[in-house]
């Protein structure tokens, strides 16, 4: 195989592989912050313990997103030399940006991991956590500015293939900016609340019916249903960001080929040898309305575009895998606080099945509508300037390191998981709080 | 001072910070191993741990910062290290991903794994190796830059070179002897008897290959970049104030008296030598291919690049500060009261 298809699959495995971790380095925080905000304000233990807990298992993954991490940033070089050659002019300030963000979190995370009884107020060890938040997020933020300088460069003039100018700010601050961290940000947030609140739920489905694990699931449900409807309204910014900046990613997305007017959205269905859209359920206008915000908006169909600039058909399924998961969290979040508010069964198995099974199902939105943003700018690695195959090495033996990484990713899988079990199997929050001597 | 000047001078900074914590954090995780190892580590495990498990995921940013930085600050090096380092930078990935894995897996498992334990420790001394070989080629004549920009690296001449061989063992010994004398002092802190003396003795035993090494290194990289060997005998001097240093801090560390200050002359040692290597380096980023001029051709990102440089600092400063009083300088949290 030849070194950019090579590269390729390396790039995309280490980055399937390193967003799971990512988006939980990210949304976690945010969840631990909160317990340990109201357990203080409360004076409640359950939710002190809720925090130390999640902490535990947090430094874990951490550790995994960590090497992940670096991973990526170095394999960026040498795997695509000449896009870093090129981009390095561009992209240095955010990625820069990061790693300041990444430093910060990083001093915070072992103070607050080695400080939980050394200071006299139990506040100041909370606020050790606001760094943690605010560096995890900034480093998301920055890093996500650079992939959507990929997919609209502003803030740079280039000449055949040379930069010739360069505005830093104005680079960073692309079109593609602010609907992308906005869904990035949201998204890892709603994701770690299903986490959290998907492993409180197996635990009460599994009869453990503590007020410690009721008590999770119903604070990060509340989070939940507000983050996933935040999530829902990023995703209709980006929508409309598509339409306007990229459409051929949206197009192919909804097998839009013909430019046209009240154009309708697809949902499922399969394409035949004609490229005629079969089976799929159609809602008129509502393509329109997602890109233009009008029933009546234009959406610039696929064949406006050369046949060699447009990205794969099969992004369709993606998209609708996205979308899906996205309105089933909505619901199922929605369904149990509606169940709270009107006083009905809130431990009713289906509903504890249905969080459960968010759980995953956010990760795989994720997943997905990360390959769909990524693949969606094929062929360009930046949209309009540079193609893929233009930017990849030259060296020979990436396929050695493309098996040699798949053996690490699989072996930190298993162990870390494995270890995260571990941890939790023989050690229920009751009998942890009955150790510290906590009698409620 | 010129741009890229600053720029270069920021980086060098940042990976002689590398080369200090990670070398105590490389060194450490081989003591504790060759403490299981022979049945010592009652004896020091304790020590090491309590200064590493705050401070282990600061130490792999110093060397993230420092190849964002470089591509940043100078684009090319990207093109040519990035093209020619495939192997051993994938190398080093996989060596740095075990290693931080591991060291969590670990010590926030939920129970202690003597092949964990292992992976941490060996990788400690393979990862200073694989990484000084960026060093060696920056020297030039394992690249070769072929028709149409096509970029070979020559893997054999790297492997035949004893001036390569000189480096990979300075690096190795120097990170025992760096990690050791800091252990020394920390184990003084913490007034732990035994693990003082088993580490004061480690120390010792390490210092004199360091000097042997140095040595070599002197020599092999006479033959083999002769342009550069003359810039540093020019310098002379600044190697001369590094072996004071060096000799000084074997002193205190064997009459085991004034340790902080014994750290402060290692400190000093290496960065007398690696600042004095780097700048007789210049202008060359990798012999004969790039110089320091050929980056920032765009002043715009340049100055971009240090301002956000500086206002990172104001950051970053003070957020060190606090985790080396909470967690260093800390009579209480060293001795394990807290």
């Amino acid at each position: 195989m030849d070194p950019t298809l090579l590269s390729r699959i390396l790039t995309a495995e280490t980055l399937a592989f390193h967003i799971i971790w990512a988006t939980i380095g990210v949304g976690v925080p945010i969840f631990i912050s909160l317990a340990e905000a109201w357990g203080i304000y409360k004076k409640d233990d359950h939710y002190i313990l809720m925090a130390r807990r999640w902490t535990r298992g947090f430094v874990i993954t951490v550790a995994v997103g960590v090497v992940t991490g670096t991973s990526i940033g170095l394999m960026l070089n040498l795997l695509w030399p000449r896009f870093m050659q090129l981009a390095g002019n561009v992209i240095s300030l955010p990625l820069f940006l990061e790693t300041f963000a990444f430093f910060f979190e990083a001093i915070f995370l072992g103070i607050y991991l080695y400080t939980w009884d050394r200071f006299r107020k139990p506040i100041y060890h909370w606020l050790t956590s606001i760094p943690i938040i605010i560096g995890s997020a900034l480093s998301a933020v920055f890093i996500t500015t650079v992939n959507a300088f990929m997919n609209t460069p502003a803030g740079v003039q280039i000449e055949n293939g040379e930069v010739t100018d360069i505005y830093p700010l104005a680079a960073m601050f692309n079109p593609a900016t602010p609907s992308k961290t906005a869904h990035v940000l949201s998204s890892s947030y709603v994701a770690c609340a299903f986490l959290l609140g998907g492993i409180a739920a197996h635990a009460l489905l599994k009869g453990r019916h503590s007020t410690y694990h009721q008590k999770g699931l119903k604070m990060t449900m509340i989070a939940g249903l507000i983050l996933s409807v935040a999530t829902a309204v990023a995703g209709d910014m980006s929508g409309k960001f598509l339409a306007k900046n990229v459409p051929e990613k949206l197009a192919a997305a909804e097998w839009h080929f013909e430019t046209q007017q009240e154009a309708p959205l697809i949902i499922g269905g399969y394409l035949d040898e004609n490229q005629e859209v079969q089976g799929a359920i159609q809602i008129p206008w509502a393509l329109s309305i997602l890109g233009k915000g009008k029933p009546d908006g234009e959406i610039i169909g696929l064949n406006d575009f050369p046949v060699d600039e447009r990205p794969p058909l099969y992004l369709h399924y993606l998209f609708d895998g996205m979308v899906l998961i996205g309105a089933f969290l909505i619901l199922i979040s929605a369904l149990f606080l509606y169940a709270w508010w009107r006083r009905r069964n809130l431990w009713h198995p289906w509903l504890l099945r249905g969080i459960v099974l968010g759980a995953p199902m956010s990760f795989l939105a994720i997943e997905l509508g990360w390959i769909y943003a990524e693949v969606g700018r094929q062929p360009w690695i930046i949209r309009g300037v540079m193609r893929v195959d233009a930017a990849s090495t030259t060296a020979d033996h990436v396929g050695v390191l493309l098996v040699v990484f798949t053996l690490l990713y699989i072996t930190l899988a298993v162990i870390a998981v494995s270890v995260l079990r571990r941890l939790f199997h023989h050690h229920s929050p009751e009998k942890e709080l009955e150790e510290r001597r906590i009698i409620l | 001072m010129p741009l890229e000047l600053i720029g270069i001078t920021v980086l060098w900074t940042f990976l002689y910070g590398y080369l200090i914590v990670a070398s105590i954090d490389f060194g450490a995780g081989f003591f504790s191993y060759y403490s299981v190892l022979t049945k010592k580590e009652h004896r020091i495990t304790q020590v090491i741990n309590r200064y590493l498990s705050p401070v282990w995921e600061v130490t792999n940013v110093f060397l993230v910062f420092f190849f964002v930085g470089i591509v940043g600050f100078f684009p090319d090096t990207a093109y040519y290290y990035g093209t020619s380092l495939l192997l051993p930078g994938g190398i080093a990935l996989l060596l740095l991903s075990i290693r931080g894995s591991f060291y969590a897996f670990a010590n926030y498992g939920a129970r202690q794994n003597s092949s964990f334990l292992f992976l941490y420790g060996i990788t400690g001394l393979l990862i200073p190796a694989s990484l000084s070989t960026v060093l060696t080629i920056s020297e030039g004549g394992f690249i070769r830059e072929e028709a149409a920009g096509k970029v070979r690296f020559l893997p054999w001449e790297l492997l035949t070179s004893p001036y390569s061989w000189s480096v990979v063992f300075l690096a190795v010994v120097s990170v025992l002897f760096i990690s050791a004398s800091f252990l020394t002092y920390y184990a003084d802190k913490a007034k732990d008897g035994p693990a003082f003396e088993t580490l004061r003795q480690y120390a010792l035993f390490w210092s004199s290959p360091t000097m042997v090494a140095s040595m070599w290194v002197f020599m092999a990289l006479s033959r083999h970049n002769e342009e550069h060997f003359q810039n540093m005998w020019e310098i002379a001097w600044v190697f001369l104030l590094s072996l004071a240093c060096f000799l000084g801090a074997v002193y205190l560390i064997g009459r085991g008296k004034r340790l902080g200050w014994a750290f402060i002359l290692v400190m000093l040692q290496f960065g007398f030598a690696f600042f004095g290597y780097g700048f007789s380096h210049l202008p060359y980023l990798l012999y004969p291919y790039i110089t320091i001029h050929s980056g920032l051709t765009h002043s715009n990102m340049g100055w971009a690049l240090v301002i956000s440089f500086v206002a990172g600092l104001f950051l970053l400063i003070p957020s060190l500060l606090l985790l080396l009083r909470l967690f260093l300088f800390n009579a209480n949290y060293v001795q394990g009261k807290k």
